[in-house]
């Protein structure tokens, strides 16, 4: 491993959804002590946000490893969620199965996915129903 | 425009200050749906919104917002207060409606470049 690869792990609890992006921030911050370009951190933070509030209102929470390297910065969301039943139906800008609830907060419009993809440079998800979802998002460094 | 500007646009309060009232903004979002603020990014922007809740401040500092704007008279909380105050972010509150709000903006020069 290179020596310049920082790995870094954050739990996200969906007991409070006021909580939820704390994770990104924590993020945020850190990439911008390590002088990464404003414009590759924005992108990250608002793919991370989309995922982490996705986590705390469809999945009760979980985890996400994110390792920086001077390549990329990679972000794996994991959860033991109820899974996505159809990936590409959830990846439509305004599908959203989420709850009255959660849509006066100003998110489940169906946009968090989509929002994700669009500012990631690689997005896999593998999901499987009942067990949980896992998305893998990869954003190039200095590209 | 600067901060300070708006406030005597829109008439608006000044709950906190974030980097000072002379930081600049050189755009402006009227929004309440927060997946659509974080699909559009735009340098030096302005928030004005009628959802009231910590998530505002969140997406406003994911997108590098410089000031949010509360619309239609709406009091945000000290919760909301204190972390637009660590992040930084100018919190303002108007009485004007979210069309009135922009339309006011728009008319004193603010327009997206």
């Amino acid at each position: 491993m290179a020596d310049n690869n920082i790995s870094v792990r954050f739990d996200v609890d969906a007991s409070d959804f006021s909580a939820a992006g704390e994770a990104s921030t924590k993020l945020k911050k850190m990439l911008r002590q390590l002088s990464v370009d404003p414009e590759i951190i924005r992108k990250v933070a608002v793919a991370m946000y989309e995922g982490e509030i996705n986590m705390v209102i469809h999945a009760n929470g979980g985890h996400i490893d994110v390792e920086i390297t001077p390549e990329y910065i990679k972000m794996v969301l994991a959860d033991n969620g109820p899974g996505i039943a159809d990936v590409s139906l959830a990846m439509q800008e305004g599908y959203s199965t989420a709850a009255d609830s959660v849509r006066e907060l100003g998110f489940g419009a169906g946009m968090g996915l989509p929002n994700m993809k669009k500012y990631t440079d690689e997005m896999h998800i593998t999901t499987e129903l009942g067990k949980g979802t896992t998305i893998e998002m990869l954003v190039k460094n200095n590209a | 425009m600067k901060i300070e500007c708006v406030s005597k646009v829109l008439n608006a309060k000044v709950l906190c200050e974030g980097k000072g009232l002379d930081t600049e903004v050189l755009s402006a979002c009227g929004c309440d749906l927060m997946s659509d603020v974080l699909a559009f990014v735009k340098n030096q922007a302005m928030l004005l919104t009628g959802l009231v809740n910590l998530q505002v401040v969140r997406t406003a500092e994911m997108m590098d917002m410089k000031a949010i704007v509360f619309v239609r008279g709406k009091m945000p909380g000290n919760d909301i207060i204190e972390l637009a105050k660590d992040m930084k972010i100018a919190v303002l509150s108007t009485d004007l409606p979210l069309y009135m709000a922009c339309g006011k903006l728009y008319d004193a020069g603010l327009h997206n470049d």
